[in-house]
């Protein structure tokens, strides 16, 4: 094996990791940042007793949510499959690598 | 309004009392070796680990906290619950799992692996203890207040109270013992809840939307609104919004929790679960909040006392009568007990299992010896949090949670993101960026508007002008930035080659656990010097 495996797993998952928590970084200093700043906007009622603000406050919560199942479902479908795979690898060649 | 007129509130209290006694008592059987003191033998599933994470954060600051402050304020409590929840995933895309693959009973394990122990142990100790220390007399004060307001019980007895059974929990019971506690305070508390807020949305229609127009009907639009309680300014906001996130990722008891679990896998799945409950229970407080604002009333509430924090229990007597009431009151004691436990627990394996296996005995102490200085350490950190919570009576000690939040987002956080994904991370480097991490958030909180104007009563015109004056409620921002800017310039002065060599061996273990044991590299867990 030329190239380490796992270290291309690594690379993987923290590319993955690095997108989604600079998604969550966003959305949630997004949220706050509207609240420091665009006041008259949050305020805006969509319905009676639903003002943007708080719809953008539950999404919040809601993205954080649905972040963290999609991290879920890449993590248990291909990142535990290559896992796996490099670890039958390593144990069948079980030659030098690291 | 006490429930020490309340038989039924006393009556529920004793028995979560002797129902985590006898919880205790099962555990203590099965607390044998360090690995059940601290990691509860590694056998708690990711589900279950799920609730003990939420039963270990929701404190009794965020349920009564964040109630009394939708009550009495209407959206701004917003701007904490999301705070607080947008860490958890964070938590899972950066830390749970390396966090579990690395390290053994602390956070210190993950940072110290591949880097020269004592001086990194040391610094990570020392930003474990500040953590645990701030917040340890954040929730003894508030435990002390509440209970004192809830049953009418002395501040200072209740105090003793909250500090002797916590301890019992954690001495004779170790993890397994806390785990269990904090799993049937969640369940508790989440149920508690639920039920309250169905009771008050029954009046509705089960229309929150109609709960809410109800109290803009009653009390102006600008319930609905951002106002200025919780965000003064754009560099304030963001500053308190990256400690509230990042600081979740550096608490060590959090982080702790995760070695109660058999695999990395299952530490995933219990951060998933617990953003769930936690994110569910936050978007539930919101509307127990404004219930109690139209249920009950903003001048009852404030009436009450506390600051806001009646106005959960408040609204529980508004719907369900007095023996709902006594149940929420006892939920909120129980809510404080898991809180402390935990806490105790991490401040003891740091100061145990860091400072005096890896530190003072190189690495190498008997079992028997671990568990008795483990117990020691917590006994200790018992009486220290008693003595803290009475001395810092009656002060005001809302900023000790930002504080918390603010150095673990500053000290911890980097320390460890570094030590996981950074190749050329060395031993001084780590020591640089908890150790500044730690120190610049205690010099700039004190030199800032939270400490010169909150708390010594400066004029906020007069001091605003001082060449030392630090405009930022919390200083997050910067010392974060700091804590991260000097581990990466030290490590890149002085390279640690032998540290950089190591780095392949964190990255493969980082990714397969246990099973890099299996290949040809197989180092057994953490070197010790």
């Amino acid at each position: 094996m030329s190239t380490d495996p796992i270290h291309t797993i690594a690379a993987k998952r923290w590319t993955i990791a690095l997108i989604l928590s600079a998604l969550m970084l966003v959305i949630y200093l997004g949220f706050i940042l509207l609240v420091a700043f665009g006041k008259p906007l949050l305020s805006i009622l969509l319905t009676q007793g639903l003002s943007l603000g708080i719809l953008l406050g539950a999404l919040t919560i809601i993205s954080c949510w649905i972040l963290s199942i999609i991290y879920v479902i890449w993590a248990n479908s291909r990142y535990d499959e290559a896992v796996a795979q490099a670890v039958a690898g390593a144990t069948t060649a079980s030659g030098g690598k690291s | 309004m006490s429930a020490s007129s309340n038989p039924l509130a006393i009556l529920f209290f004793f028995v979560f009392i002797a129902l985590t006694l006898g919880v205790t008592y099962w555990a203590a059987k099965r607390t044998k070796t360090t690995e059940h003191f601290y990691a509860a033998g590694h056998g708690v599933t990711g589900f279950q680990n799920g609730l003990a994470l939420a039963g270990d954060y929701m404190s009794a600051a965020s349920f009564l906290g964040i109630a009394g402050l939708v009550a009495l304020n209407g959206f701004d409590g917003l701007i904490y619950s999301t705070g607080w929840l947008v860490g958890w995933p964070i938590i899972l895309f950066l830390i749970a799992e390396p966090l579990r693959n690395l390290g053994k009973y602390t956070f210190s394990d993950v940072v110290a692996y591949r880097l020269q122990q004592k001086p990194v142990r040391i610094a990570a100790v020392i930003g474990t203890m500040a953590v645990v220390l701030t917040y340890l007399i954040a929730q003894m004060v508030g435990a002390g207040t509440l209970i004192k307001l809830l049953f009418s019980l002395d501040y200072t007895l209740a105090v003793i109270i909250v500090g002797v059974v916590m301890m019992t929990y954690v001495l004779f019971g170790g993890m397994l013992a806390t785990t269990w506690v904090q799993i049937i305070k969640a369940c508790l508390l989440l149920g508690g809840a639920v039920v309250m807020a169905i009771l008050v949305l029954a009046q509705f229609g089960f229309n929150p939307t109609a709960l809410f127009a109800k109290a803009a009907e009653l009390n102006g639009k600008q319930v609905l609104e951002p106002g200025t309680k919780v965000v003064t300014g754009a560099w304030d906001a963001v500053s308190l919004g990256l400690a509230l996130m990042f600081g979740t990722a550096g608490l060590p008891h959090i982080l702790m929790r995760f070695y109660t679990v058999p695999d990395a896998k299952q530490a995933r799945i219990s951060v998933v679960w617990a953003t769930i409950w936690i994110g569910g229970f936050y978007l539930i407080t919101f509307v127990l909040g404004f219930g109690a604002m139209v249920l009950v009333g903003i001048k009852q509430v404030v009436g009450a006392g506390g600051g806001g924090n009646m106005a959960a229990p408040l609204l529980a007597n508004a719907v369900g009568g007095s023996a709902f009431f006594g149940f929420i009151c006892a939920v909120a004691f129980a809510t404080i007990l898991a809180v402390v436990a935990g806490l105790t627990l991490s401040g003891a394996a740091a100061l145990s299992h860091d400072i005096w296996v890896n530190v003072v005995r190189g690495g190498h102490a008997p079992e028997r010896e671990q568990l008795l200085v483990a117990r020691v350490a917590a006994v200790i950190l018992g009486i220290c949090a008693i003595i803290l919570g009475i001395i810092f009576q009656g002060q005001n000690i809302a900023y000790m949670v930002g504080l918390t939040f603010s150095i673990a987002a500053s000290a911890n956080f980097p320390a460890l993101v570094l030590a996981i994904f950074w190749r050329r991370f060395t031993t001084w480097g780590a020591v640089a960026a908890i150790i500044i991490g730690t120190i610049s958030t205690l010099i700039l909180l004190y030199l800032g508007p939270t400490i010169q104007v909150d708390i010594l009563k400066h004029d906020i015109a007069e001091v605003s002008k001082q060449w030392w004056y630090f405009p930022l409620k919390n200083p997050c921002l910067i010392t974060m930035t700091l804590s991260f800017l000097s581990g990466i310039v030290v490590s890149l002065l002085k390279p640690e080659p032998a540290a950089e060599a190591g780095f392949a061996e964190v990255e493969r273990r980082a990714i397969l656990g246990a099973l890099a044991d299996l290949g040809p590299a197989g180092a057994r867990s953490a070197p010790a010097e």
